[in-house]
């Protein structure tokens, strides 16, 4: 959890808005961290998190947690952190199987044109929890419910339409900001803006748009366009420009320019 | 996870060799001793050599377990064969197993071309001499009266012991010989010897690619790469060569069309790649004809599902080959996408401009010394209009400037050295 980026959001775990969808848009370069920092975030808050964990697996996610001060393991075993580890369960559907092992919730893989409906019905039921069966006291411990998505670009490299991920990310917004009052995060990737998709339909720029549309804040993460450099102290670092695109008032519009620094801390300053 | 360092012992044959002096290292972990692997210095992940040491120190030390590295082709495949080549040559002189596969040409003859390493240190299937037994009498002729805490230690490293050496030296010109290629176990796949089978589901993988995942999958499991596969036996690496992906004699046509009807079959596959890899202790390096592929959003959604890509562009047959700056290089490389698993920040190589080129036995990549070459030719231009002026006036002053510029001119050669 990076506390400058709280201060420019106006957040902490105490308080922060609810009923938020929060997009990550990246070019050209690597927003990770946002995932982590998001993921540390409300973990902290003590909401009751569903990762859907697509593109990496549980050990990188939890190495890079326990140095943020965050043990996914624990958080697992109380039932705080649902973790939908996409690689892991994609195997037993991509490689045909007599026995079925993987999740229902990675069914997408074997018919990309049917949709994902079966990632939606495994999200609202970690969400909702209507199965029952667990110690009552411990559910209501938690706090609102927070949806994690890392990341929707990769289900479109699987075979899914991007129609089939604007109607899923609709869905969940649904679901989890208006109905339970909960917070969404996505992160989704976009082309280089040289490429307007000629009358491409299935283009991730269309996608983008459509989820910036739908969401109440983005954060574009962009790489130089000069490519990466080092800062004076000789450490090297990645610069990102990080750009506010509001819905609401409150927030500053100018872009800053943002600077990590290996040794996990975040430092932002303005352009 | 791209294998972290975890708790797998030595295996108890290694254990028992080295019981024989009281001294025992305290370590505050347990490493995975695996030959030709290291632990990264930055994070802490196990690493293995590409084969070519400057690649593996462009890449931050080597390849991690785990993760595919992606080489996009030059124009005529031929460095990018050549990286390959070194890859799978490295692993036959790490013990490690290797895993190919090809479409165009057999396998096989891709393992009958490897380099051959340079081994000065390195004991091969040879006689070893047998490590002495604590059991033999202190009295014989050769005991040490000095060192003699060391009487009873093997007097010849093992084999294990030096081909755990990070990184070999290979002679391109020459190729492996065949029982030091033997010593190591492979697996091929060559696709046409696999006869098709309807696809079950609607999944936008090709046979061809599904084939191969199911395959790879055998492998790790049937040899035990699998990362959760009980301890009983020591650990191995398994590196997985793929050779020219997407290109059309895998049935794809990626390459041929502007919109192609397969167009998320490699990707697919790419994704189930990345699952098997992290769930054993393997590496893959995947050649892809990139200059084939029409559409660039498409590599860029290649480029995100494989960890390391670096692209290869060769002057060969470009006007650059005869361009004097390009002369000392046979082509430029660029390293497109370094990961930073286990770890926030990735660590990208300083510099940009790199080139390789192939030398009569060695193939290296380098910073390209573009500065210096453009200054020595500004020179040189200085150097003939001076002499030029000097020849018409023939007075001293022109002559010693030019006199200085070659001075100058000298002690700018021995700094590029």
């Amino acid at each position: 959890m990076f506390t400058e980026l709280n201060s420019i959001l106006n957040a902490s775990p105490d308080s922060f808005t609810q009923g938020e969808f929060i997009l990550v848009s990246v070019q050209h370069s690597d927003a990770s961290f946002l995932i982590h920092h998001f993921l540390s975030f409300y973990l902290r808050a003590r909401s009751r998190v569903c990762f859907l964990a697509l593109v990496q697996s549980f050990s990188h996610y939890s190495a890079v947690s326990q140095r943020l001060g965050v043990n996914l393991t624990q958080a697992k075993d109380k039932g705080q952190l649902i973790f939908l580890e996409g690689l892991k369960e994609s195997l037993s559907h991509l490689i045909p199987q007599e026995e079925r092992t993987g999740s229902e919730a990675m069914d997408f893989l074997r018919d990309p044109a049917g949709g994902l409906r079966s990632l939606y019905q495994f999200v609202h039921s970690s969400l909702t929890h209507s199965g029952g069966g667990e110690m009552v006291e411990e559910e209501e411990a938690w706090g609102s419910p927070v949806l994690l998505v890392d990341d929707l670009s990769v289900l479109m490299s699987l075979g899914v339409s991007a129609g089939a991920v604007l109607d899923f990310s609709h869905y969940c917004r649904a679901m989890v900001c208006s109905q339970l009052q909960g917070n969404m995060v996505a992160l989704v990737r976009c082309s280089s803006e040289e490429e307007e998709d000629e009358g491409d339909a299935e283009g991730s720029e269309w996608l983008r748009r459509g989820l910036t549309h739908q969401c109440s804040l983005t954060l574009h993460v962009q790489g130089l366009s000069t490519g990466y450099c080092r800062d004076i102290h000789g450490q090297d670092f990645v610069n990102f420009l990080l750009n506010d695109v509001p819905k609401t008032l409150d927030f500053p519009t100018r872009p800053k320019a943002v600077s990590e620094r290996p040794d996990f801390c975040l430092t932002l300053w303005a352009l | 996870m791209a294998a972290p360092v975890s708790n797998v012992g030595i295996s108890s044959g290694e254990r028992s060799a080295f019981r024989c002096t009281s001294f025992q290292k305290k370590t505050r972990s347990r490493l995975i001793a695996i030959p030709g692997t290291r632990p990264s210095v930055q994070n802490g992940q196990l690493l293995v050599s590409t084969g070519v040491t400057s690649l593996d120190y462009l890449l931050g030390g080597g390849l991690a377990v785990g993760t595919v590295l992606l080489i996009e082709e030059d124009l005529y495949d031929s460095y990018s064969r050549m990286i390959l080549k070194y890859f799978l040559a490295e692993g036959v002189v790490c013990r490690h197993e290797l895993f190919v596969a090809a479409a165009q040409d057999n396998p096989n003859d891709i393992l009958q071309e490897l380099p051959a390493p340079i081994l000065d240190d390195v004991a091969f299937p040879k006689p070893v001499e047998q490590p002495r037994l604590s059991c033999e009498p202190q009295d014989s002729l050769d005991a040490m009266k000095i060192a003699w805490r060391y009487q009873n230690l093997p007097k010849v490293q093992s084999a294990l012991a030096s081909s755990s050496r990070f990184g070999h030296y290979y002679d391109v010109s020459k190729t492996m010989e065949p029982e030091i290629r033997q010593a190591a176990k492979c697996h091929c796949f060559y696709f046409p010897d696999h006869p098709t089978q309807s696809s079950t589901t609607h999944s936008p993988m090709l046979q061809s690619y599904s084939a191969l995942l199911k395959s790879l999958q055998e492998v790790i499991h049937r040899e035990g790469f699998f990362i959760a596969a009980p301890m009983s036996k020591s650990r191995n690496i398994l590196r997985v060569g793929l050779h020219s992906l997407g290109s059309v004699l895998w049935g794809d046509d990626l390459s041929c069309h502007d919109s192609p009807r397969h167009r998320h079959a490699l990707t697919t596959f790419l994704y189930g790649l990345r699952a098997l890899l992290r769930s054993s202790l393997s590496v893959a390096v995947v050649t892809i004809p990139s200059r084939l592929i029409q559409d660039s959003s498409l590599m860029g959604s290649i480029t995100q599902l494989c960890d390391y890509a670096i692209a290869l562009e060769s002057f060969k047959g470009s006007e650059r080959e005869t361009n004097p700056l390009y002369k000392d290089y046979h082509g430029l490389l660029h390293v497109h996408q370094v990961p930073h698993l286990n770890c926030l920040a990735s660590q990208l190589p300083d510099h940009k401009d790199l080139a390789f080129k192939l030398k009569r036995k060695q193939f290296t990549i380098e910073l390209r010394r573009q500065r210096f070459f453009m200054l020595t030719h500004k020179m040189r231009d200085l150097i003939k209009c001076n002499e030029q002026s000097a020849s018409k006036v023939r007075s001293d002053h022109p002559c010693q400037s030019s006199l200085k510029v070659s001075k100058i001119l000298t002690c700018f050669w021995d700094i590029m050295g």
